[in-house]
């Protein structure tokens, strides 16, 4: 399996993103070479705006540059992105419903090393519920790429959340994607596994596991938490005896709620269950594997649930 | 009471101290520790009343680190101090270990506040000294802070807090070491006359070497003694005391490879002699 590391993938997308549209503005919050935008700063420094460890001001120039014509892309690590600028991207970028890119680097538990304080389980959840704002979780650099590119042209507020790490690409080159759009990663005929993120490498490898008892699982990457495709997401599980959710974020609020929702309002009664971050803050750990399994976040746990589910 | 030199040997050792723990963790913040290995250690060593026994001791003096990725520094100051054995010092960013990434006051004694996220810990001081004003504690607030996280607004709302109710019992500490993780402070986010905007907002300044423990110690002092809310500006270096790291942002949170490690021991153990 190809592995390749999304942050990398996203600094290379927003330079070429800036080589096609003029208008693609950058703001760095002091994390460029974390979040890889000194890449486009490299590039284009006439467009590239230092603001410092100043994420409010930040968002509310973004949304400045935004009213004057050009299309800003923020940064900083998702914990700070969403939280630290949350009442200026609610009031200056999503009500006016404004062209801001908000790009939450380090997301996740992918900061392994430096705690709770820069860990973001919480980003999706925040940012799903402010209208008008679009959700975009990528499972890979392949679709990192994709979404770049995508959400260049796009209208509107959009949050993406981008993991520190290298992770397995399982996402097609050759795959038309559209924001919006939910992908199945593998096919199966008896459970269903519905996960964005890393956990989209975790539930193929649950897959696997399943597989050798003679359990077909189906694994879909819902990788645009909003707005969610319902129609597409219900008809999917409405073909399955099972379904699991499995994310990187606090179970409440994100990915989990969201399919939650959408299959009970649109009463798909099939047995389901989650994998997700229990309610708890982070953690620091020696490296990212060990935290993923610390809070669950396994293939183990996946195959685990899906069994249970069936039984 | 120690003496400057003495101190000043105890921060560098610190720093040896600091190097190995991050260089056993692979990962951790170099730079910002070493800038602030004299500030930290002459506060403790030399101003701090507290007891490293009942470290939740109501009427101690309190230290918020609000440049929280300092972490290093402080966990070991407060080990030497003897808040906690020095082995734990080296479990730094384990799993389940107290010394998480930025300091967790439910994790460790001696923690007087959580930090991390940058900018905040102004106002959480302001808060502490607010509250032995109304309660008629006699303890004092330092908090450490850097320069580039200055450029968070949060800051300047917390000293016009201190202003307005001319908090004496709080001391502001900038380790000035015109780095951040990006580059130099002056061309990331320039704080400019950072004297002055202090001044403007109420905030009487003093200005000293922070690597220079008998400088810190009289303007420490001179602030303690300042009859309203007082800052000591500390000049200092990021990655004080290694040649490569001085001043480097690319030191910010590097991971100390092998010879890299040999190179700075070799280097912070020859200015001990």
């Amino acid at each position: 399996m190809r592995i390749e590391s999304l942050r990398e993938a996203y600094g290379q997308a927003l330079v070429k993103a800036g080589s096609l549209n003029k208008d693609i503005v950058v703001l760095e919050a002091d994390l460029g070479k974390s979040t890889r935008s000194c890449l486009f700063q490299e590039a284009y420094p006439e467009r590239y705006f230092e603001m410092g460890i100043a994420e409010q001001n930040m968002a509310s120039t973004a949304a400045g540059l935004a009213l004057a014509g050009k299309i800003p892309f923020i940064h900083s690590f998702a914990v700070f992105a969403s939280g630290r600028a949350y009442d200026q991207i609610r009031q200056a970028i999503s009500i006016p419903g404004l062209n801001v890119r908000i790009c939450g680097s380090s997301c996740g538990l992918s900061d392994f090393g430096d705690g709770s304080t820069h860990q973001a389980l919480e980003d999706v959840a925040l940012m799903r519920v402010i209208p008008n704002m679009t959700v975009l979780v990528p499972a890979d650099a392949v679709e990192t790429r994709k979404m770049v590119e995508a959400m260049a042209e796009y209208k509107g507020p959009v949050y993406i959340r981008i993991n520190r790490n290298e992770l397995p690409v399982y996402t097609s080159e050759d795959l038309q994607y559209r924001i919006g759009g939910i992908y199945t990663i593998k096919e199966g005929q008896d459970v269903v596994i519905f996960a964005n993120g890393v956990m989209v490498s975790k539930a193929m490898e649950a897959a696997e596991l399943l597989q050798k008892e003679g359990i077909s699982a189906e694994v879909v990457n819902v990788s645009t938490v909003k707005p969610l495709d319902a129609d597409t997401l219900v008809e999917k599980a409405k073909r399955f005896k099972a379904a699991v959710v499995a994310e990187e974020h606090n179970i409440m609020g994100g990915l989990c709620s969201a399919v939650a929702e959408a299959l009970m309002v649109n009463n798909v009664n099939i047995p389901l269950n989650f994998v997700a971050v229990e309610d708890k803050f982070g953690t620091s750990a020696s490296n990212y594997e060990e935290l993923l399994e610390h809070y669950g976040l396994t293939a183990d746990n996946i195959y685990n649930k899906v069994k249970k589910l069936l039984a | 009471m120690l003496k400057p030199e003495e101190i000043s040997r105890i921060a560098q050792e610190l720093r040896i101290t600091v190097l190995d723990m991050i260089y056993k963790a692979r990962s951790g913040h170099v730079g910002g520790s070493f800038s602030c290995a004299e500030i930290i250690t002459t506060l403790y060593e030399y101003f701090m009343n507290v007891r490293p026994d009942e470290p939740c001791w109501p009427d101690r003096d309190r230290f918020i680190l609000s440049k929280g990725h300092a972490a290093p520094m402080l966990y070991a100051v407060l080990s030497k101090k003897g808040f906690f054995e020095e082995e734990k010092l080296y479990t730094l960013r384990q799993l389940g270990s107290p010394l998480q990434g930025h300091p967790c006051m439910f994790e460790l004694p001696g923690i007087d506040m959580s930090t991390g996220s940058l900018g905040m810990g102004l106002s959480v001081g302001v808060g502490m000294a607010l509250s032995a004003r109304v309660t008629g504690r006699k303890y004092r607030v330092f908090v450490l802070c850097g320069d580039g996280e200055l450029q968070e607004g949060q800051n300047w709302e917390a000293l016009m807090s201190a202003a307005k109710w001319k908090l004496d019992n709080l001391t502001v500490i900038i380790d000035y070491n015109g780095v951040q993780l990006d580059g130099n402070v002056n061309d990331i986010m320039p704080l400019s006359d950072i004297e002055s905007r202090l001044k403007s907002f109420g905030i009487h300044t003093f200005k000293c070497d922070g690597h220079n423990v008998e400088d810190l110690i009289n303007s420490i002092q001179a602030a303690i003694r300042y009859d309203g809310p007082a800052a000591v500006i500390a000049k200092t270096v990021k990655g004080k005391g290694v040649s490569f790291m001085e001043g480097q942002s690319a030191w910010h949170g590097k991971v100390v490879e092998d010879n890299e490690y040999e190179q700075a021991v070799k280097e912070l153990t020859g200015l001990l002699r």
